[in-house]
């Protein structure tokens, strides 16, 4: 079955159509990598896939279902830079938001909240900054927590948007890794401009900028990016070990 | 304190102290959503409640009540429905609802009730009855708060996320309007519009500087308010002068010191 599938989905805001025509299918244990320049609907589209963005037309499908019903199984983890820094917050207790799910109305969270909220920030090595204030911490560290909070809440899909925009190399490296340690079971899109972070990890790349170049693999076709950014691309893989784009043809 | 033998300085004290309360609980979440124009529009459409009871003959703060309640829950729809920005809506929100207002009392015959007294208010001649009902607002606002709180506190912190584990958003979002809408009304009369919203915003903000705990900036803005009121009514008491505008003048005072001590 298709974790994902989204079937001749626009959107349309203000007049201005931001996503054109998606047909867009990710497999159970995918890791899909999708690129694309900024203000090229990549937000927007995780957040049709998570029922927060209505499409005018076209069908969204998560494990079958419609988005909102689909939402229990999605973690999601936004971009860190659109938090309110000052927010007075500790880092244990946005992680325990993760854990809301399923859980009533007029009930505190349990001491088994609590247990998985510090398993998770323990998996993203972040433990010892527990009682921290969420806006004191550096860009991957909230990255990091954000991450722990989405897994705390057990998703079989999780959506990540720009996870390492505001994280030097090595970190981005590590957080990586990390994402490769998570991956046991879990289906993984995610969004970014920055090509270079996709080749290395991801398994399937698709190129979005309104419209979507996707054709399952993992290559990057120079005509797909060229659509994509309006432009020739330069592209210049640095170190990377493995192939991006296909041998050239005869 | 020899001053507390007044039964009207008692009063003003109490009604200080449940004013503080109430603008802790809601001043503290509309300040970290940074919703304190929001609050400004809501209070400010309650005067327009006000003159519609002025002109019908009831009791103003009932129709400002029913108001309120109305335009804050319109308004909630409308920004789902409308493609307008939120603080436009405020601002439209807000001066309909200031010349609702006037256009009713000033359509009302003969003896009108002075309506300075909604704007700025008189902690000093806060009936015992008010208190009461004062006291029900922050007993209600506690436990809803307390109900709600971790739903409240992740609405605020994340919307999105708060959405994607589950959480209804809508419905949490409305408790808090209606949380606002109340606690507006029903302390205008004893305060006026200006002093609830230096008590929601001023309380709230300075409190930011001591703790990184919602809870505890709650509870912090609290004292600062009842500190605020304490000052400004001795002062407002000793040199003769109007009581809320002091209070108001008072906090505002404080906010600034604080900030610069907090730069140096």
């Amino acid at each position: 079955m298709n974790v994902v599938e989204l079937k001749g989905v626009w959107v349309e805001r203000e007049g201005q159509t931001i996503l054109e025509d998606i047909n867009f299918s990710v497999q159970e244990g995918d890791f899909v990598g999708i690129i694309g320049p900024n203000g090229g609907g990549k937000t927007t589209l995780l957040k049709v896939i998570l029922g927060l963005v209505k499409p005018s037309r076209g069908d969204v499908l998560v494990f079958g279902k419609e988005p909102e019903e689909g939402r229990h199984l999605v973690g999601y983890v936004p971009q860190e830079r659109i938090f309110d820094r000052d927010f007075p917050l500790r880092v244990i207790d946005v992680v325990l938001m993760g854990r809301l799910r399923g859980k009533g109305m007029f009930r505190p969270y349990s001491r088994e909240d609590m247990q998985k909220a510090l398993e998770a920030l323990e998996l993203v090595e972040m433990s010892h900054l527990k009682d921290r204030q969420i806006g004191s911490l550096s860009g991957g560290e909230l990255q990091r927590v954000l991450i722990a909070r989405a897994l705390v809440s057990e998703p079989k899909l999780l959506l990540l948007d720009e996870p390492t925009a505001n994280v030097d190399l090595p970190v981005e490296t590590e957080f990586f890794e990390l994402l490769e340690g998570l991956r046991k079971g879990i289906t993984i899109i995610l969004v970014t401009h920055d090509i270079g972070v996709l080749s290395t990890y991801v398994e399937k790349i698709a190129c979005l900028n309104r419209k979507m170049y996707y054709h399952g693999t993992k290559e990057i076709r120079p005509e797909d990016l060229e659509a994509v950014y309006g432009c020739p691309v330069d592209l210049i893989a640095h170190g990377v070990p493995h192939r991006v784009f296909r041998e050239h043809r005869p | 304190m020899s001053l507390l033998q007044y039964e009207f300085l008692r009063n003003a004290l109490l009604a200080g102290f449940l004013v503080s309360v109430a603008c802790a609980i809601v001043g503290t979440l509309i300040v970290v959503r940074r919703m304190v124009f929001l609050a400004g529009g809501i209070a400010h459409v309650a005067f327009g409640g006000v003159g519609i009871g002025v002109f019908l003959g009831i009791d103003p703060i009932r129709s400002a009540l029913v108001f309120t309640v109305l335009s804050a829950l319109g308004m909630g729809l409308a920004l789902e429905r409308l493609e307008i920005s939120e603080d436009s809506a405020i601002g439209i929100l807000w001066a309909i609802g200031m010349a609702i207002g006037a256009l009713f009392v000033g359509l009302t015959p003969g003896y009108v009730p002075d309506l300075m007294g909604y704007l700025f208010g008189n902690i000093l001649m806060v009936p015992t009855g008010e208190l009461a009902v004062m006291a029900l607002l922050d007993l209600g606002l506690f436990a809803v708060t307390l109900s709600f709180w971790k739903e409240l506190v992740a609405v605020s912190f994340d919307p999105e996320f708060a959405w994607v584990v589950g959480v209804r958003t809508k419905l949490i979002n409305t408790v808090f309007l209606l949380m606002i809408a109340t606690s507006c009304v029903m302390l205008i009369r004893a305060v006026g519009i200006v002093l609830v919203l230096a008590l929601i915003t001023i309380p709230a903000v300075s409190s930011r500087h001591f703790t990184k705990s919602l809870g505890w900036m709650m509870f912090i803005s609290g004292l600062f308010g009842l500190g605020f009121v304490m000052v400004g009514l001795y002062l407002s008491f000793l040199f003769d002068i109007p009581s809320g505008a002091t209070i108001v003048l008072v906090a505002g005072l404080a906010f600034l010191l604080l900030e610069g001590f907090k730069k140096s």
